[in-house]
């Protein structure tokens, strides 16, 4: 008899379907993918040791890069370990906008995993569909703060600054011109809130849009329905959080389980999925996309309503007004020394968790008294989600393997940290 | 003397399909680019040239230029071999079609047999392309084309076969002259489910979406032309265009009467009589070909199974118990279609 051996084949980091720079050796039955063996390593960069380096306040940037596609929460993460060490508590004005723009990143990571989801399994419209609203909020956090990406808002203590009265319009060019700068601008005259509003009120049609082409489609569901299932006690005992796991059915959410911010005072469901598969996953976000949208506009009528401070009165954590610095020599040396020392933190360890969009993103944080970490350990969700790619690949074909990395919503930023 | 005018007549003729066919070729991805950029909301080409009308020039002169990388374990021969393979049958099949009631470079008989017999041709070259480029993801490409390939191929001669015993002739001229008498006449109404699997088939068998898992963007890279670039790249992007021109304008050949014009024997017949045939089988053509894009911007892709489960169960079923229902159509002589 002749020997028969299985077909050894390297997926990514080159590939178009590795989200980054996934390396998975794929030990192949024809299509039928035999073992899967998923290789990280490749974007490492040494972030926790990084922050032990570094005073608190400036390793806020390098969560942004963690999970590159929700960065707000990442740094929320981290800034609210730090306030639980400091033991202060942020302005209500401030713990909105924080759970607003946690909302926005929210919607901002599963239109990204929808789109490149879709894009995956072969459906290349919605990826552009989901990007032209996308941009919308990516112009939102460019508005607070500057930044379309790695935005750094949220500080110690509060946020950066208070959201803007105006938002940045369109300009004239060669390509533009008055009409169509109208038809740009016309939702650009008001506030921030405005924006935002204007947007609230239409996304939900844009989500049946992305649906119109999914949900009920034939070959979506063929491609999703029993691909990558995972049982609800299996989903435990590996550890997903987020997503993955209310797939599998479990209701669990950190925003109602252990809420932090103001989520205790904001109403809106978690939606949970039967079998575990991928179609379920898909679902669940689906659903979590109109819960944030709910949440984002529950947050927009208290923030109109509610003028106030953002940041805490605290000269040992909060900034110096920018003004007074202009003028004020204390308040500049107070800004120096805040930027170029930071300030210290009691002794003293926490772990501090939120939900974030792919899962419970949390920072264990322990301090020894100096004015930088003694450790920093960061629990990224994809990092439990890719352990169990193995398991949930087995016996499934190469196509399949696509799909499951998809709803796996895998960013290597955070894997690799 | 005549020898030479007859050679020079039918080279002339070549010349006529094969140089404005490039063109076309050229400015259907053009078109899809466009087409497919306004369904997604955004713009398409628009850089080279007005309204980006010169991209395809652009890409054409970009690919002829590109250095062709042979990769060092690939069998040259075969490996070189494979594009020009892919090409030549889509090319070839050309010479039978007739493109209007008084043009067809060969009007032979036997031209559905032709037809089928070079489509299948053109799997030869896919399979060599990826077993010979040495590459573990080329070589699933083929694979996977290759039983895609076959699985349509079946379905989709069946349907042939249902047109051919609606018309009682492989020839096509033939076969469009017997959908005579308006668009009630034509074959699509009888033949409706041949009509549908044929056009499903040969979306299959020029590889696009849904059923693109021998190329596969996401899942095996490009399938079975990763390792290929510059010209030789060309050549299969080429083979793939006209291949779905050709199966756009087979389907309106054998289902929508071909050059005939949709109002024959109605009162609308002599307001349109002026439009020649040519322009009647361009419409038909240009509205499946958009189809084709159609389909590509708004579907999912199969998975390689799924495929091959909907060729064999759904599809072979269905022709041939249609096939059957057909020949009673045919033996009780079911009007307008079969009358004769």
């Amino acid at each position: 008899m002749k020997e028969f051996k299985n077909f050894t084949m390297n997926f990514g980091p080159q590939h178009p379907a590795a989200h980054g720079v996934l390396r998975l050796v794929l030990q192949m039955d024809g299509e039928v993918i035999k073992d899967a063996d998923p290789h990280i390593g490749l974007l490492h960069r040494a972030t926790e040791k990084l922050a032990e380096s570094k005073p608190y306040n400036q390793s806020i940037g390098y969560m942004d890069r963690l999970d590159y596609v929700s960065m707000m929460c990442n740094e929320h993460a981290y800034v609210l370990a730090i306030e639980k060490l400091l033991n202060i508590d942020i302005p209500d004005r401030a713990k909105y906008i924080r759970v607003m723009f946690d909302e926005i990143t929210r919607i901002l990571n599963h239109l990204l995993w929808l789109g490149a989801h879709a894009l995956d399994i072969g459906a290349m419209s919605v990826f552009l569909y989901s990007f032209r609203e996308r941009e919308d909020l990516m112009d939102s956090y460019e508005a607070v703060s500057g930044t379309r990406m790695h935005a750094t808002y949220y500080r110690p203590g509060g946020v950066f600054r208070d959201l803007p009265e105006s938002m940045p319009k369109y300009e004239k060019s060669i390509i533009k011109n008055k009409d169509e700068l109208k038809d740009l601008n016309y939702n650009r005259e008001g506030t921030l809130l405005d924006f935002l509003e204007d947007f609230v009120s239409r996304f939900p049609e844009c989500i049946n849009e992305y649906e119109n082409l999914l949900t009920d489609n034939r070959i979506w569901k063929q491609r999703t329905v029993g691909i990558g299932v995972v049982n609800p006690e299996r989903a435990l005992e590996l550890g997903f959080t987020g997503p993955m796991l209310r797939g599998s059915g479990i209701p669990w959410d950190l925003r109602k389980k252990q809420p932090y911010e103001v989520y205790n005072k904001l109403k809106f469901d978690i939606p949970i999925g039967k079998t575990g598969d991928s179609y379920d996953r898909y679902l669940v976000r689906i659903e979590e996309l109109r819960q944030s949208n709910k949440i984002i506009k529950q947050c927009i009528d208290w923030l109109k309503n509610n003028p106030g401070p953002i940041m805490i009165n605290d000269a040992k954590v909060a900034t110096p007004n920018r003004e007074n610095m202009k003028e004020d020599m204390e308040s500049l040396i107070h800004h120096f020394k805040i930027f170029t020392e930071g300030y210290c933190i009691p002794e003293g360890e926490t772990y501090t968790a939120i939900e974030a969009p792919k899962g419970e993103f949390g920072i264990y944080l322990i301090s020894d008294g100096a004015n930088k970490p003694y450790r920093l350990k960061i629990r990224a969700p994809g990092f439990p989600h890719l352990s169990a790619l193995n398991e949930m690949c087995k016996n499934h074909m190469l196509s399949d393997v696509v799909t499951i990395i998809g709803t796996q919503d895998i960013v290597f930023g955070e894997i690799d940290r | 003397m005549n020898i030479i005018f007859i050679i020079l007549n039918s080279l002339i003729d070549i010349l006529l399909v094969v140089v404005p066919l490039f063109l076309i070729v050229a400015y259907t991805t053009y078109s899809e680019r466009k087409i497919i950029g306004f369904m997604q909301s955004r713009m398409g080409p628009t850089r080279v040239g007005p309204y980006g009308m010169l991209q395809p020039i652009a890409d054409i002169i970009k690919l002829l230029t590109k250095e062709i990388i042979i990769p060092s374990n690939a069998n040259k021969g075969l490996f070189l071999t494979a594009p020009i393979i892919m090409l030549v049958p889509s090319l070839l099949v050309w010479s039978v079609i007739p493109l209007s009631e008084y043009f067809v470079i060969a009007n032979i008989n036997a031209g559905l047999l032709f037809i089928l017999a070079l489509t299948s041709l053109s799997v030869y070259g896919v399979i060599l392309a990826g077993w010979a480029s040495n590459s573990k993801y080329a070589f699933l490409g083929s694979m996977r084309s290759a039983a895609q390939i076959i699985a349509y191929e079946i379905a989709m001669g069946f349907a042939l076969v249902g047109v051919l015993m609606a018309a009682g002739s492989l020839n096509l001229q033939e076969i469009i002259i017997s959908q005579k008498g308006g668009i009630i006449h034509w074959y699509w109404i009888p033949l409706f489910p041949l009509f549908i699997i044929y056009l499903i088939s040969g979306i299959a068998e020029t590889n696009r979406a849904p059923f693109d898992v021998s190329e596969g963007e996401s899942e095996i890279v490009a399938g079975f032309h990763v390792e290929y670039s510059g010209i030789t790249f060309a050549m299969f992007f080429l083979a793939e265009y006209m291949n779905l021109i050709l199966i756009s304008i087979l389907v309106s050949i054998m289902f929508f009467g071909g050059w005939l014009s949709p109002f024959e024997s109605t009162f609308l017949e002599h307001y349109f009589n002026w439009i020649p045939g040519f322009i009647w089988l361009s419409i038909k053509t240009l509205f499946f070909i958009f189809l084709f894009l159609w389909l590509r911007a708004t579907l999912p892709r199969y998975r390689y199974d799924q495929i091959m489960r909907l060729g064999w169960k759904v599809f072979l079923p269905i022709t041939l118990v249609w096939i059957f229902l057909e020949g009673f159509m045919i033996y009780y002589k079911i009007q307008p279609w079969f009358s004769v």
